[in-house]
């Protein structure tokens, strides 16, 4: 069971508290009429799937209830960072890739 | 008497404490504080069990966790039966009846052992041979009278108990500064510093007593004092710190990420007597912000031929038998020696009365300790030579000693072998912590850390061997754990061992290969492993499944790296070059029990129950599961069955009126200024205009563009909607909606609330519903000018604050009234009277599945499926045609949604009026369909109308609303049925009695 | 007209709650009013008499009174029943939300030496006074039930439990209990 970082509660929490919520910062079109079938399916349906850090939505569901992102690194499983949802992904120093 | 071979004095047994057991069904004594292989080994029994493969006899190797041979299963009667426990880890306790395994008929006389002569069929890769073996035979005779049986019999030790498990299982979870795994003198020493600074510790070992190998010192002193006493003050120390938890009978099993240990802690199975109510064993599940792991290390047994004859085990397993049981293995041993521990023993063994005929070192010059003490004692040492030869049928009576294949027999009841010492990384290696291969220590050890875990190991695990070295290593992590900067402290330790190297492989290569056992529990020999390297195995994961070793329920402990040795040299490679294999989770097998805890019978999962539950099990209403959810399903009334009991209740809601439990249905109240704008966006309906006190049934789609969810959302304020949805679907729309109001739109001043267990909710459905309601409300107009179709008032009913709507999901005039749920109960019971006065009933979920079927109201999740549009099931008119967007409008107009033949809904005649349809059947154009031919769609919902006294269906059909009028097919296994096509509703389409 | 007039059914009517003397003891909280308020909380003045906490996870308290922060936009109002009406009079016509849950959930107390240890037998939270000191409040979860738990006293909980979950729970703990020492 990991441990994650809720930034609103600011305190780390059981995952089991957690819901997963797929990909961050796909952004839905502001006038999804002007938008193109093709561009309108790849917002739908085309997501990164990297190996590596992916920047992903979690919701302390049973907890304070927001919505947060969290940069993950996929191979080793490890939350390197949490951020609010609206903000912009954080750039991560060589120090945070290893977890500490 | 307590056994023949029990010394005078010493150890940590109470010798006045008899106690008496059975093994097999013969009596014994043992004493408190014998596990069942000490008490066994002090009444002089050596065999115990009958190896995997070859039912070879086999005694006890160890004294711990990682006996691979004396596995037992012990019954307390009453399904409390545990199988493949090992001897060594049961505590004995009074009354304790304990059964050998793996034999028929009993363990002197296996029927089932198998000779020399048939043995090659079982060596290395026997079960993927013999599952090639038939195919190329050709031949059925020899799968079922050979093969079969033989990978039965061998498939599993021990049996399963068949009764449920009437024990109870504790679950805790826990948290602290400092964990250390492992009570021998590392961990105690790392607990003691760390308790020293205050911080929580929690000390956990998987024996009945801390101390780990301290409990098995006779000779070592400690800081001057002897190394019980400093052990019992240690114990004392920590058992005095308030902040720190000792978990004696605790095994750390499993080491997850972020420094999360699981440790199932044994609470009763060492009682004589347990209290019937304790929970058998506790699962811990800690999270530390430091683990210190002092897993101590295991000690290897020597290879050489026939070297698994009851009588021959482990050295230092025999000192501790000797040493704190107060055993004597034998009375005369045979000591092999490869490592300088070997010696000790000797000298323990020798003090205590056994006769050490001989230490025997396959190491060319012996070991350092020879000079000293060893030769004091007279014991003869023969350094450079092994075991080359075992007699003895049912326990060793001579070993033949010497070089290569000649030597000299020497008489003996018991031999002692050590090949040095294998440091326990198992939890380290779970951890995902780095191993590196040390060539001075000839082992795996720690070399890094994974990330996210903060631990330590220290002592022999990590390769620091020998008393003071441990203590010296665990004090120094300890207090790192708290933070102290290199805060050492030394100890002074007399008559330490100061050498533990050792040998690894076969200690005499050649010779007698297949009956040189390495992995005793699956009895893989040397010859299997080189013969695994023959065929072309070069990875050790392969030669492991290949050959199974390791893979047994000790996974491979003993044996693990001995097999390693022999195959990289086989392949001429150096050891590391050939890998190591995976340690997995559990450390120990773990019962289920343990894992499940709580979560079994009624605790398994939560059962919700409405605020009007309890009426409905009064009257004996059948239940069905909606999610966590128990709905009353239909009331029968006498012996009616189901299809009786639901053509009553349709019946009555047509004619009369009917009552309904509603109160499962999902509510949130969506309040702020922008309510109607969020709606309006999440829904496709349009909600600014909608007048306050009124309703609209609302369709909730992805961004997809597929129908998710449905209900009604009355307006109560300008800024205030009671939004109802799907029983299974509430948790997940408020999901939603959050993830909208939160993330997409969080300009909107709009608060989500639920509200689903706020409300009990009873409908009154049918044609007297307003003649129930009306003697029971106040302050409420029910007239229908007053009161229409989907409008929603606040009023008072029995007295109670209550939201009624005017609503019907029957296609009756109903009105479904929300109280306080606390009120509920007592609501319906007066809703009921009235009900009762106009000849009503009370219905439930199946006849409600009916009465919306006739009206063709769909349910979400049955006429839909995630792939299904509004336009496809007729409710293209929900959507607001202003609206320039809402959640899955622009997928509306993507090409798929907008091409010829989706499957849309329909109504299904079948031309037997009588014949009611199987809900999933595919739909046909013709009949007798050949195979291959694509279905048009598939029956959705299949019901008995008895208000048309006729079955009806729905079913999504390609391009279904052209087809109307048309006749179709239904295959079904029993042949093929006609139906007509028709619109989707069946009794009143212009909605008269709706409004009525 | 007397016949109408209905009474107000607990939950937890009828069920055994675990206790052992001297040990832990869990009781059904006094029944209040509740209400979840959402939005700003400067909005709500002082016309609650308590101000709501902004700092994560805190409760306050005065008298009967209590706001519990659950999330930054959402606080758990408890009052007297009798207040009911005085606490939706306070947010009347601000643009917030304030919604009646006073039959949604139920309050249970559990105190006793060993509360702490009889709710970590479900609840994966550091209930050490330290991680969780007295005033703190969340919501978590027990065994497979949501809860919101608030620390009370140094010894003392209070837990608010969706309805139909309330036997769930109740069951739970009283399973729970068996394994806490004597
Ligand atoms: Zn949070």
């Amino acid at each position: 069971m990991l441990l994650i970082h809720c930034p609103y509660c600011r305190m780390a929490r059981p995952e089991s508290e957690f819901r997963y919520g797929g990909e961050a910062h796909v952004v839905r079109p502001a006038e999804p009429a002007n938008v193109s079938d093709a561009d309108w399916a790849a917002f739908l349906y085309m997501r990164a799937n990297p190996k590596g850090i992916h920047a992903e939505r979690w919701r302390h569901v049973h907890g304070c209830g927001r919505f947060f992102n969290a940069l993950r690194n996929t191979v080793t499983d490890q939350i390197l960072r949490t951020y609010p949802a609206g903000t912009p992904q954080p750039a991560l120093d060589a120090h945070a890739e290893d977890g500490r | 008497m307590a056994g023949l071979h029990r010394t005078n004095g010493g150890g940590r047994i109470d010798r006045k404490k008899r106690l008496s057991f059975t093994f097999d069904g013969k009596s014994y004594e043992g004493v408190a504080g014998d596990t069942l292989a000490s008490a066994l080994l002090a009444n002089g029994v050596h065999l115990v069990g009958r190896s995997y493969k070859y039912h070879r006899p086999r005694g006890i190797l160890s004294a711990g966790a990682e006996e691979p041979n004396a596995l037992v299963a012990v019954d307390r009667g009453d399904g409390r039966s545990a199988p493949n426990l090992r001897a060594t880890q049961v505590e004995l306790y009074d009354g304790l009846v304990a059964e050998s395994q793996n034999r028929w008929p009993s363990l002197a006389y296996d029927v089932g052992a198998v000779n020399g002569l048939f043995s090659p069929l079982l060596a290395a890769g026997f079960y993927y041979k013999t599952f090639m073996g038939p195919r190329l035979l050709g031949s059925n005779w020899a799968w079922h009278k050979i093969y079969e049986p033989l990978i039965r019999r061998a498939a599993g030790l021990g049996k399963a108990p068949t009764q449920p498990d009437p024990d109870r299982y504790a679950n805790g979870f826990a948290h602290c500064d400092v964990l250390v795994v492992g009570a021998g003198p590392a961990g105690l020493a790392a607990a003691l510093a760390a308790a020293e600074s205050g911080a929580r510790v929690i000390l956990c070992d998987e024996q009945a007593e801390l101390g780990g190998s301290l409990l098995s010192e006779w000779s070592i002193e400690i800081d001057g004092v002897p190394a019980a006493a400093w052990l019992a003050e240690a114990v004392r120390t920590l058992a005095a710190s308030p902040r720190v938890t000792l978990l004696p009978r605790t095994q750390a099993f499993g080491y997850f990420a972020q420094n999360f240990v699981a440790l199932a802690e044994r609470l009763t199975d060492h009682l004589a007597k347990p209290e019937p109510s304790a929970p058998r064993e506790r699962l811990w599940q800690v999270r530390a912000k430091h683990v210190v792991l002092a897993t101590g290390a295991i000690e290897r047994p020597v290879v050489f031929p026939d070297n698994d004859r009851p009588g021959i085990m482990l050295a230092d397993a025999a000192r501790t038998y000797v040493n704190r049981y107060g055993v004597r293995c034998g009375s005369r041993a045979v000591v092999v020696a490869a490592c300088d521990s070997g010696y000790a023993t000797a000298l323990d063994l020798r003090r205590a009365g056994v006769d050490v005929a001989m230490i025997v070192d396959p190491r060319p010059s012996g070991g350092s300790a020879v000079s000293g003490a060893v030769k004091a004692a007279g014991i003869a040492v023969e350094t450079g030579a092994t075991v080359i030869a075992t007699r003895g049928r049912q326990r060793v009576s001579a070993v033949q000693i010497g070089r290569a294949t000649s030597g000299t027999w020497v008489r003996c009841d018991h031999v002692l072998m050590t090949g040095g010492w294998t440091p326990s990384v198992h939890l380290f290696s779970q951890s995902r912590g780095k191993l590196a291969w040390d060539e001075a220590a000839q082992a795996f050890l720690p070399a890094s850390v994974a990330p996210g875990q903060s631990q330590r190991s220290v002592g022999a695990c990590r390769g620091a061997f020998g008393i003071a070295a441990a203590l010296e290593d665990g004090f120094a992590a300890g207090g790192e754990a708290v933070g102290w900067a290199a805060r050492a402290r030394d100890f002074k330790v007399a008559s330490d061992v100061a050498d533990f190297s050792g040998v690894l492989g076969a200690s005499n290569p050649g010779a007698h290969e297949s009956k040189a056992f390495v992995d005793f529990q699956h009895d893989v020999t040397v010859r299997d492993l080189k013969l695994a390297a023959q065929e072309g195995f070069r990875s050790i994961e392969h030669v492991k499944r290949y050959t199974t070793t390791g893979m047994a329920t000790d996974q491979g402990k003993t044996s693990n790296l001995n097999a390693l040795a022999i195959v990289a040299d086989h392949l001429g490679k150096p050891v590391p070059a050939v890998g190591l294999t995976t340690f997995r989770q559990p450390y120990t097998p773990v019962t289920f029990g343990t894992i499940a805890g709580a979560s079994r019978g009624d605790l398994f999962d939560p059962v919700r129950r409405t605020p009007c539950d309890g009426w409905a099990q009064a009257v004996g209403a059948v239940f069905e599961d909606v999610g966590a959810w128990k709905r009353a399903r239909h009331f029968p009334e006498g012996s009616e069955d189901m299809h009786a009991a639901v053509a009553r209740e349709c019946r009555i809601v047509r004619s009369a009126v009917g009552m309904f439990d509603a109160s499962t249905l999902g509510k949130i109240e969506v309040v702020g200024p922008d309510a109607a704008e969020f709606l309006e966006r999440l829904y496709i309906n349009p909600f600014q205009k909608l007048g306050v006190g009124r309703c609209r049934y609302g369709v909730l789609l992805n961004e997809a563009g597929f129908i998710i969810d449905d209900g009604v959302i009355g307006r109560i304020a300008a800024d205030r909607f009671h939004v109802t949805t799907t029983t299974g679907g509430a948790a997940r729309v408020l999901n939603m909606m959050e993830d909208y109001a939160q993330t997409e739109f969080p300009e909107l001043k709009v608060w989500l609330t639920s509200t689903t267990e706020q409300w009990a909710v009873i409908a009154v459905q049918g044609p007297k519903a307003r003649e129930v309601l009306a003697p029971l409300v106040e302050g409420v107009d029910l007239d229908a000018t007053a009161f229409p179709h989907m409008s929603v008032k606040a009023g008072r009913i029995c007295d109670v604050d209550a939201r009624i709507f005017r609503v019907s999901f029957t296609g009756e005039l109903g009105f479904e009234i929300n109280v306080p749920a606390d009120y509920g109960a007592a609501v319906w019971e007066a809703v009921w009277r009235e009900v009762q006065k106009h000849g009503g009933c009370a219905y439930g979920t199946e006849s409600m599945h009916v009465l919306r079927a006739e009206k063709g109201f769909i349910i979400v999740g049955q006429e839909t499926d995630g792939t299904v549009t509004p336009d496809d099931v007729g409710l293209g008119w929900a959507i607001g045609k202003s609206k320039r967007d809402f959640v899955g409008l622009r997928s509306l107009s993507r090409p798929d949604i907008v091409r010829s033949g989706r499957k849309q809904l329909v109504g299904l005649l079948t031309a037997d009026p009588k014949l009611v349809l199987e809900e999933g059947a595919q739909v046909t154009a013709e009949a007798k369909p050949r195979v291959g031919t694509p279905a048009l769609g598939h029956v959705t919902s299949a019901y008995w109308s008895a208000k048309l006294g006729r079955s009806i269906a729905l079913a999504l059909v390609a391009d279904g609303r052209a087809r109307i009028g048309a006749r179709l097919n239904i295959p079904m296994p029993s042949g093929d049925v006609s139906v007509d096509v028709v619109a989707p509703v069946f009794l009143d389409p212009k909605g008269e009695r709706l409004n009525g | 007209m007397a016949d109408r007039i209905v009474g107000r059914r607990s939950v937890l009517d009828g069920l055994v709650l675990p206790a052992r003397n001297g040990i832990v003891s869990v009781i059904e909280a006094t029944p209040a009013a509740r209400f979840i308020y959402r939005g700003d909380p400067g909005l709500i003045g002082d016309a609650f008499g308590i101000a709501l906490p902004t700092t994560p996870m805190q409760a306050r308290a005065s008298g009967a009174r209590a706001a519990l922060w659950l999330g930054p936009d959402e606080w758990l109002l408890l009052a007297a029943a009798s207040e009911a009406t005085t606490v939706a009079a306070a947010v009347a016509g601000k643009p917030a939300a304030l919604v009646d849950v006073g039959h949604r959930q139920v309050g249970l107390s559990v105190s006793g030496p060993r509360a702490a240890a009889l709710l970590n037998a479900g609840c994966p939270l550091d209930l050490d006074e330290a991680e969780f000191p007295v005033g703190m409040c969340t919501r978590t979860i027990l065994a497979k039930a949501e809860i919101v738990l608030w620390r009370t006293a140094s010894d003392a909980f209070r837990m608010e439990i969706a309805r139909s979950f309330a036997p769930y729970v109740v069951a739970f703990l009283v399973e729970a209990l068996h394994g806490i020492d004597r």
